[in-house]
C-alpha cells in the first residue's frame, strides 16, 4: 500500500491503488485487493466515456480526461479493486508496474507475465 | 515541520458533552516531536493533579510521530493517561494498525475527556466523528466486540478498532485495551480508564497523503532503511518464532521467573518454547502495519467437544514472550495447551494485561500456600502450581467480584498484599507487576526507576546479559547507562518507532530521515530533547507523588539468586538513592 503511494513520490495512502483487509477479523487472515487484469474488464464496460480502455494482456488505462467521475466503474469490479482518487474524483486502477513486489519480504506479491494462448476465454 | 503536514491537528473529544474539535499544535510536535513528547505535555495540560484516575478528569491520550505512515516499523501508538494501577505516570504502547490509522486520519494527537453516562463508542474517519450507542456491545468480548463494530462501520483494511472486554468494564485496574484482536495497550490500565468513561471502543480510519520535502530523497532513504531492516537478524528472529524465542536463552541463563520467583529456571521450559509452539500450533503470523517483521503470533487450537464425536473448536490465540512467562512459567504451567487456554480467556474474553494477571495469580497462590488466605477468600478454589483450571476460575472470579477477596485481587498485586499480607514476595515494581526478567541488576533496578516501570525503559535485562554477567559495574554507573538509554528511547517513542527497530534508528539516521518531514534535528538535538521528555515525564510522576528514595524493592528478588551473583539490596539502595538525586537535579535545573 505504502510501496504504491511512494512510486508516484508519495508518502501515506492517498494515492495507493492496492489493498490488504482481513477478511473477517485478523484471526481469519488477509486478502490483498488489487486490479486481477480481467480480460475484459468489467469496469471498462460500463465507462459512459470510455475513459477506461482495455489493455492487450489484460487491464485498463485510465484517461483522465475522459472521466466525468461517475463512478460506475467502482461500482462493476465486485473484487473493490477500483481505487478513487478523491482530489480528483476519479479513479485509481493498478498499472502492473510491480513496484510493490519490492516492497514484500514474505513473497505474498509477485509479478507473472501471463502467455495469451494460456488464457481461458 | 512541513506546511500542511496534518500531525499538527490535536482531535479532542469530550464525552460528557459529546463534542468535538480539532487544535492545530505546530509548536508543540515542532518541540516534543511526537508520540511519547507530545503525549506527557497533553498530559500535563489535561490532567488535574491528584485526579481520581477511574473520574472524568482523567484524559485518554493517544499520540503518533513524525515518521509513522512514512518509514518501516514505526508503527507504535502511544497512550497516555493516569494508571488506575498505581496512581502514577501512565504511559502504554500499540502495535496493530493504531498509528497508521491515526496519522493517515489526519491527527498528530487524540484526547479524550470527560465521560458518557451510557455505553458508547467513536468512530474517527478522517473529520467525521460518531458518537455511537454501544449498550448491546457492553459486556462482550475482544472478538464479538471487534466483529460487530467491523460489520457496522466503513473503512476495512485501514481502520483500528480500539477495545475493552469485560475487564476494563469492571474497572479492574489492570485492563487493557485490544487493537485488532491480537496487539494490546496492555500495561498499566487503560482498559479500566475507557471503562470508567463507559467507552467500549475507538474506531479510526482514513487515507490521506503526507507531505514529505523531497520525494527522491524519501524513496531513497525509505529503500535503505526497508533493506537494513530485512536483512537485520532482527528480522529473522522476531519473524521466525516471536519474542517466545526468548524462553529457551533466558531460561538456560537463570533469568525466567518461576512459580513465584521462588526459581529463576523452569525444568519444562522446553515444553512452552517458542520452538515448541512454533512446531506445534502456529497458525498465522501478523505484522502490525507499515512494519515488514511480521513478529505477531498466532497459535491455532484445536479442541474436540467432550460430550460429540467430530465436533471441533478452533481458537486462534495469539503469544508472545511475556504472557508464556506470566501465565506460564510464573503459574507453574507446563503444558501448552494449559496456557493456550488461559490466554483465551485473557485476551479473548476478559481484556486484562495477561503480565499483571500471572504475577497476581502467582502471589495468589503462594499466599494460600502459607496459609495468609484460605478457602474462605477463593472461594473453594485451591491455588496450586501448573493447575490451570484452577487459574481459569480464579481469573472468571476476579472479572465477576463475588467477595472482597476477588474484589481486591481486581486492584492489582500491592494492594492486594496491603491488606493480606505477604508484601516480600509480592512483585510489583512502582505498582506494576514485574516482567519476566530476574537477570539481575540491571533488570530490577532498570524497572524500579523506568517511568513506566517497564522492561522496555530501559532494558535492564539486557544489560545484565551484555555487561553485567562480565563485569561488576557501580551503582552510579548502572544508573546512568539506564538513564540514558531510556532517554534515548523517549526519542524513539516519540517518533514512534517500533523499540524492535532501536538498532536501525541511529541518532544519525533518525536526524536524516526527520529531515524529510521537515524536522531540523541534529543528533545532539535529539539526545536533549529525549533527556528534556524523560525529566518531564519524573516531574509527573512526582507531582503525583513518586519518589525513588521510598519505592518498595519486593525482598523475594534477593532470595532467589539471578546470574548476577552481587546483586543484593544495599547495592540497589544506594543506585536508588543516586538516581533520585539526579533526576531532582534535572528538575531543578529546568525551572
Amino acid at each position: 500500500m505504502f510501496a504504491c503511494s511512494r512510486r508516484v513520490g508519495e508518502a501515506g495512502l492517498a494515492r495507493s491503488c492496492i489493498g490488504v483487509r482481513s477478511i473477517g477479523g485478523m484471526e481469519r487472515g488477509f486478502s490483498v485487493i488489487v486490479c486481477k487484469a480481467c480480460n475484459d474488464p468489467p469496469c471498462a464496460k460500463v465507462c459512459p466515456t470510455q475513459a477506461l480502455t482495455s489493455r492487450e494482456g489484460g487491464g485498463v488505462r485510465v484517461i483522465p480526461d475522459r472521466c466525468i467521475g461517475c463512478g460506475h466503474c467502482r461500482e462493476a469490479c465486485i473484487i473493490g479493486a477500483v481505487y478513487w482518487n478523491d482530489e480528483t474524483n476519479k479513479p485509481m486502477i493498478c498499472l502492473h508496474c510491480g513496484y510493490c513486489v519490492d516492497f514484500c519480504p514474505h513473497g505474498v506479491l509477485g509479478m507473472q507475465k501471463r502467455e495469451l494462448e494460456n488464457v481461458e476465454e | 515541520m512541513l506546511k500542511n503536514d496534518s500531525l499538527e491537528n490535536v482531535l479532542y473529544i469530550n464525552l460528557t458533552r459529546r463534542t468535538f474539535r480539532v487544535e492545530r499544535r505546530r509548536e508543540l510536535f515542532e518541540q516534543h516531536i511526537g508520540g511519547t513528547g507530545v503525549a506527557t505535555q497533553l498530559l500535563h495540560e489535561e490532567c488535574r493533579e491528584g485526579c481520581d484516575p477511574l473520574g472524568p478528569d482523567n484524559p485518554i491520550i493517544f499520540a503518533v510521530g513524525p515518521l509513522t505512515a512514512l518509514f518501516p516499523l514505526a508503527s507504535k501508538a502511544v497512550a497516555m493517561f493516569k494508571s488506575p494501577l498505581n496512581g502514577n505516570l501512565g504511559e502504554s504502547h500499540c502495535g496493530g494498525r493504531s498509528a497508521i490509522a491515526i496519522r493517515m486520519a489526519g491527527y498528530g494527537a487524540i484526547v479524550i475527556q470527560g465521560a458518557s453516562t451510557m455505553p458508547v463508542y467513536l468512530t474517527i474517519n478522517g473529520n467525521q466523528i460518531h458518537f455511537r450507542d454501544a449498550s448491546s456491545l457492553w459486556g462482550m468480548g475482544n472478538f464479538s466486540t471487534g466483529r460487530i463494530i467491523r460489520e457496522n462501520e466503513t473503512g476495512s483494511g485501514l481502520r483500528t478498532i480500539m477495545r475493552i472486554g469485560k475487564a476494563g468494564e469492571k474497572l479492574i485496574t489492570y485492563s487493557c485495551v485490544m487493537s485488532e484482536t491480537f496487539r494490546h495497550f496492555g500495561r498499566l490500565g487503560l482498559g479500566a480508564v475507557f471503562g470508567s468513561k463507559k467507552l467500549k471502543a475507538v474506531v479510526v480510519s482514513g487515507r490521506s497523503s503526507l507531505p514529505i520535502s523531497d520525494r527522491k530523497i524519501y524513496r531513497k532513504l525509505y529503500d535503505e532503511v526497508y533493506t537494513t531492516a530485512v536483512d537485520s537478524t532482527v528480522m529473522k528472529k522476531y519473524h521466525d518464532l516471536g519474542t517466545a524465542e526468548n524462553i529457551v536463552p533466558l531460561n538456560r541463563f537463570g533469568g525466567l521467573p518461576t512459580r513465584n520467583l521462588t526459581g529463576a529456571q523452569f525444568e519444562n521450559a522446553p515444553r512452552i518454547s517458542g520452538e515448541t509452539f512454533a512446531r506445534q500450533y502456529l497458525g498465522r503470523r501478523l505484522a502490525c502495519s507499515h512494519c515488514p517483521v511480521g513478529c505477531i503470533h498466532i497459535a491455532a487450537l484445536r479442541e474436540p467437544y467432550e460430550d460429540v464425536a467430530y465436533f471441533y473448536k478452533t481458537s486462534m490465540i495469539s503469544y508472545d514472550y511475556e504472557p508464556i512467562y506470566a501465565l506460564g512459567t510464573m503459574l507453574g504451567i507446563s503444558k501448552p495447551v494449559d496456557f493456550l487456554k488461559l490466554m483465551d480467556r485473557v485476551e479473548e474474553a476478559w481484556g486484562m494485561d495477561a503480565m499483571s494477571l500471572g504475577v497476581i495469580l502467582a502471589w495468589a497462590t503462594e499466599a494460600f500456600q502459607r496459609g495468609l488466605i484460605t478457602e474462605d477468600e477463593t472461594r473453594g478454589v485451591k491455588l496450586k502450581w501448573g493447575d490451570a483450571k484452577a487459574y481459569v476460575k480464579a481469573g472468571g472470579y476476579i472479572i465477576d467480584q463475588p467477595n472482597d477477596f476477588y474484589q481486591t485481587l481486581a486492584r492489582g498485586v500491592e494492594y492486594a498484599s496491603s491488606i493480606y499480607g505477604g508484601k516480600e514476595f509480592a512483585l510489583s515494581f512502582g505498582g506494576n507487576e514485574m516482567p519476566g526478567y530476574h537477570t539481575g541488576p540491571g533488570a530490577h533496578l532498570g524497572v524500579l526507576i523506568g517511568t513506566r516501570h517497564s522492561h522496555l525503559d530501559n532494558a535492564g535485562y539486557s544489560i545484565d546479559q551484555k555487561n553485567l554477567v562480565e563485569k561488576k559495574m557501580k551503582p552510579e554507573e548502572l544508573v546512568d547507562v539506564l538513564l540514558n538509554e531510556e532517554r534515548w528511547r523517549q526519542i524513539l517513542s516519540s517518533l514512534v518507532v517500533c523499540f524492535f527497530a532501536r538498532g536501525i534508528y541511529s541518532p544519525e539516521l533518525v536526524t536524516r530521515l526527520l529531515d524529510v518531514a521537515g524536522f531540523d534535528l541534529s543528533p545532539d538535538d535529539l539526545q536533549r530533547v529525549g533527556r528534556e521528555i524523560h525529566t518531564e515525564k519524573y516531574r509527573f510522576k512526582m507531582r503525583e507523588g513518586f519518589s525513588l528514595d521510598t519505592v518498595r524493592i519486593p525482598e523475594r528478588i534477593f532470595e532467589t539468586p539471578t546470574p548476577i551473583p552481587w546483586l543484593n539490596k544495599q547495592y540497589l539502595k544506594e543506585a536508588l538513592t543516586y538516581a533520585q538525586k539526579t533526576i531532582v537535579h534535572e528538575l531543578e535545573e529546568k525551572k
